[in-house]
């Protein structure tokens, strides 16, 4: 712990900075990230190692082994076995079991799908970050901008008594409801961090705990279909419905007698796939979020800000205008990312929707160091754990939790990027460092 | 007329006066029917009644201390009109400073005392019941709101409160459980299943403790050694915290058979707890309320009458001069975050061990954040977190107690109560609560 004194190396101004071109920038940028993923699973690794449920291992006995300690070391092969399985199972859930082939495109399918809201939810974060906030609120915006198109895409054809409205007013209609609640979300407290100060992270998160109240709320009670016997909203119309990519056609017994659209028809199960368009709707958003980033002035302003925020006022930006704007494009990406959950895939929304998405979100971010292109493969690689946790569970009953705590490592890594260049002994690079408006206050 | 915090919290003031006048109105108009007979609105009473808690012990039907009947709509027709009144007179005269925290804390507490009125219209409430449990679920909120103000006057932003107390829960727990398993085997010897088992939970409190100062190190590690921002690393701590307990509960604690079944037990303090009134509120609680109470002044008195107390204020708003003068600031820091962790863990072993036995995922529930901002109610002065602390626990209180009623405003509009109080609070009172100057802000030589 009294490492205080030596001044890590890069705290030290170099004289002079030679500009260097890397012979692959994308490569010197990931490897930290990259190196970051892999301790992490390495970690997790061990813990599965060291606590594997008891029914999949020889059990203890005093007569056969010594003690507790024998017993473990012992039963090393076993639990080698059982780690291995964990994590083959953890990549035949994400990329399908590769010795039957059949297997493969619904696995993929399956990440892609996971990894939809991701990639959205991820933007949100990194815009946030780029203009030095730290959007805990991805939760809420997604609850808020999910109720927001579920109450267009499934109520508003009796607001105006007819029995349903064409796709082309429909299901734009559904997709700004969600963009505009998720956005009303993330501008509440953008508000209340330009104008009075209040900590983005502490109001984010109360906010997602109001928003769950409100949904647990509306689907109790205004929004709740009474022919079902789960707690849901009634089925969106199939004309406010993304459609699918590649399916079977639906079955209308099992949607309220909608029949969702989708771009091929199959009738091989092996390619009746969950895949819609809101992965398509995303990399729009990829390409759209990096151009306004880096291509027009408001993009300039919110890193202006995010970055040094006194030098901004000085040069006459806006800055409470900045912090609102970039909150509240936050929360519209976050709300695309629940309209895409409830119109593309699930058709209707439950009172248990969606769980720890804004801490993924943070993660993908941080990932992807705030660089909307490079959220796509972070989002991914979180959207295949996720798929994969799945089947680990069944594989060795280690718990989906811990998906969990590798994230936390990755996090932990990835911010404190120290630990992983002291680990692997590699150079600091310059730059990409993130920084947020520090304290309480104004 | 220049809008500012002042007029805006006066304007939130009447706003939310003339919404509880309207909706009391409308909501004691739908109860007049033949069966109640009562013929107008204005006909409704509360009743709150001070039980004799001597008394009660022999006969439960003990006539109350007092009770105090008011009529419904007009007590809460004046305390409207009142919180309208000062709310416009805040709105003319726009003051400097000084007058909108205690505003705005009047709103939020008259305003629940209303809706209590409101809720049991034609009915009664037991007061001290009431204001007893204030105390008792302030307690997870002012004690995280101590750990919070060990780390931020040492300039340390600690934003993992939450993360700390839910580990702290899941460790406390399971070192209680396996402890007594350990002790006493399959099941508690006779003596042990009438009184009550101390050995095994004051591990398991140690326990919560020991995890609490652990995630806080991880913490300091990050944020003093790496430099990490300390925003980040305090929420690596809540993820981590997510993680980790998860984990735990569904690999060993669902698996785990304990002996162990009842939590930490009430303790009335002797006569002190028969006192009217009193005596529920400060004199009948268990061991880590208590404990809190002392905490709090305890901290008051450590962080502003002792050397610790001066150099860890230093620490916190002039980092150079305390290094000037000899303070090794940045080992004073690792100290007091991992002092604060402790403090921390306390209030996990209060949600696993006193509030209920056992661990559930998330039963923290956003009592770290709470805290959080508890701190800055109090201006991160001890005993003015205490009384933000109860300020949001009375939230939470109101919330339990209407349910038992039959109360026709939805049960998840008062579950949202904390947590909309905590964003009214943090808004209203930000820009007035000066932090430590140096709080977020790594200290290098």
């Amino acid at each position: 712990m009294a490492n205080e004194q030596q001044a890590p190396a890069e705290t030290q101004k170099p004289a002079e900075p030679k500009p260097t071109k890397p012979s692959l920038p994308w490569l010197s940028e990931a490897i930290v990230p990259l190196l970051a993923i892999l301790t992490a699973v390495l970690i997790g690794a061990v813990i599965v190692f060291i606590s594997i449920p008891s029914n999949k291992l020889p059990a203890f006995d005093l007569s056969l082994y010594g003690s507790r300690s024998d017993w473990f070391f012992s039963t090393l092969p076993e639990r080698l076995r059982v780690t291995l399985s964990a994590f083959t199972g953890l990549f035949s859930g994400a990329f399908g079991d590769w010795s039957k082939p059949s297997t493969i495109p619904g696995a993929i399918s399956n990440t892609l799908v996971e990894s939809t809201p991701y990639i959205l939810a991820g933007l949100a974060v990194a815009v946030t970050f780029k203009a030095g906030l730290f959007n805990v609120g991805a939760e809420g915006q997604l609850l808020m901008g999910a109720l927001g198109s579920v109450a267009v895409a499934a109520f508003m054809p009796q607001w105006f008594g007819v029995a349903s409205l064409p796709a082309i007013i429909h299901l734009p209609a559904a997709l700004l409801a969600g963009v505009l609640a998720g956005a009303m979300w993330g501008i509440i407290p953008g508000y209340l961090r330009a104008k009075t100060g209040a900590h983005e992270v502490i109001t984010t998160i109360m906010l997602n705990y109001i928003a769950l109240q409100i949904m647990d709320y509306l689907i109790n009670g205004v929004m709740k279909d009474k022919s079902a016997t789960l707690q849901r909203t009634p089925f969106i119309h199939e004309n406010a419905a993304l459609p699918r990519i590649v399916s079977k056609a639906t079955d209308p017994s099992l949607t309220g007698g909608q029949a969702y659209p989708r771009l091929f028809t199959t009738t091989d199960s092996a390619w009746d796939l969950r895949i819609h368009m809101g992965i398509v709707i995303a990399f729009l958003m990829v390409g759209l979020i990096w151009w306004l980033m880096n291509r027009t002035p408001k993009g300039f302003e919110i890193k202006t800000v995010g970055e040094n925020p006194e030098a901004a006022r000085y040069a006459g930006m806006n800055i409470t205008g900045t912090v609102v704007g970039a909150m509240g494009i936050s929360g519209a990406l976050a709300g695309l990312a629940g309209t895409s959950q409830v119109i593309g895939l699930e058709y209707n929304l439950k009172a248990v929707f969606s769980s720890g998405l804004g801490f993924d979100s943070l993660a993908i971010a941080l990932l992807a160091k705030s660089n909307p292109i490079a959220i796509v493969p972070a989002a991914l690689f979180w959207g295949a754990l996720r798929t994969g946790a799945g089947a680990m569970q069944i594989n060795t009953g280690i718990s989906i939790n811990l998906i969990n705590i590798i994230q936390a490592l990755v996090i932990m890594f990835i911010a404190a990027d120290q630990i992983v260049r002291w680990i692997y002994r590699i150079k600091q690079a310059e730059g990409g460092k993130i920084t947020f408006n520090r304290s309480w206050g104004k | 007329m220049k809008f500012t915090r002042a007029r805006g919290v006066g304007l939130l003031g009447i706003f939310i006066a003339i919404v509880l006048i309207f909706a009391v109105n409308n909501s004691l108009g739908n109860k007049i029917t033949e069966k109640s007979k009562i013929q107008s609105i204005w006909g409704f009473t509360s009743t709150i009644r001070i039980p004799d808690s001597a008394k009660m012990k022999e006969d439960p039907k003990a006539p109350p201390v007092a009770a105090i009947e008011l009529p419904t709509m007009i007590t809460i027709s004046l305390i409207c009109g009142a919180l309208v009144l000062a709310g416009g007179s805040l709105i003319a005269k726009n003051p400097e400073r000084g007058w909108v925290a205690p505003y705005m804390s009047s709103v939020i507490a008259l305003g629940f005392f209303s809706i209590l009125l409101w809720a049991v219209a034609n009915n009664s409430v037991d007061l001290s019941d009431t204001l007893s449990r204030v105390v008792r679920l302030g307690t997870p909120i002012a004690i995280g709101a101590l750990a919070g103000i060990v780390c931020e006057r040492s300039g340390v932003v600690n934003i993992g409160i939450e993360g700390m107390m839910l580990t702290a829960a899941c460790f406390g727990y399971a070192a209680a459980a396996i402890s007594a398993r350990a002790i006493y085997g399959d099941a508690l010897p006779e003596s042990a299943v009438r009184g009550v088992v101390w050995m095994p939970l004051i591990i398991g409190i140690l326990g919560a403790i020991v995890t609490g100062g652990m995630m806080a190190a991880l913490h300091a590690w990050l944020s003093i050694r790496f430099k990490v921002d300390q925003v980040i690393s305090g929420t690596v701590i809540n993820i981590m915290a997510v993680g980790i307990t998860g984990f735990t509960r569904t690999n060993f604690l669902l698996k785990f058979e304990s002996p162990l079944r009842t939590g930490l037990p009430q303790m009335p303090l002797g006569p002190l707890a028969d006192i009217p009134l009193l005596g529920p509120i400060l004199f009948d609680h268990k061991p880590i309320t208590y404990l809190m109470i002392l905490m709090v002044f305890g901290l008051n008195f450590f962080l502003f009458r002792t050397v610790w107390g001066l150099r860890t204020r230093a620490i916190g708003e002039h980092p150079k001069a305390a290094d000037t003068v000899g303070i090794n600031v940045n080992r004073m820091r690792y100290r007091n975050v991992i002092i604060g962790g402790m403090i921390a863990g306390v209030a996990g072993a209060w949600f696993s061990l006193e509030g209920s036995f056992g661990f559930d995922d998330g039963m923290t529930s956003g009592q770290g954040f709470i805290s959080l901002a508890a701190m800055i109610f109090g201006k991160w002065n001890p005993i003015g977190a205490f009384g933000g602390s109860l300020l949001f626990s009375s939230a939470d209180a109101l919330q339990l107690k209407v349910q038992a009623y039959s109360f026709d405003l939805p049960s998840q509009f008062m579950q949202m109560l904390p947590y909309v109080v905590t964003l009214i609070v943090l808004a209203g009172v930000i820009g007035r609560a000066r932090p430590p100057a140096a709080s977020g802000k790594v200290y290098e030589k």
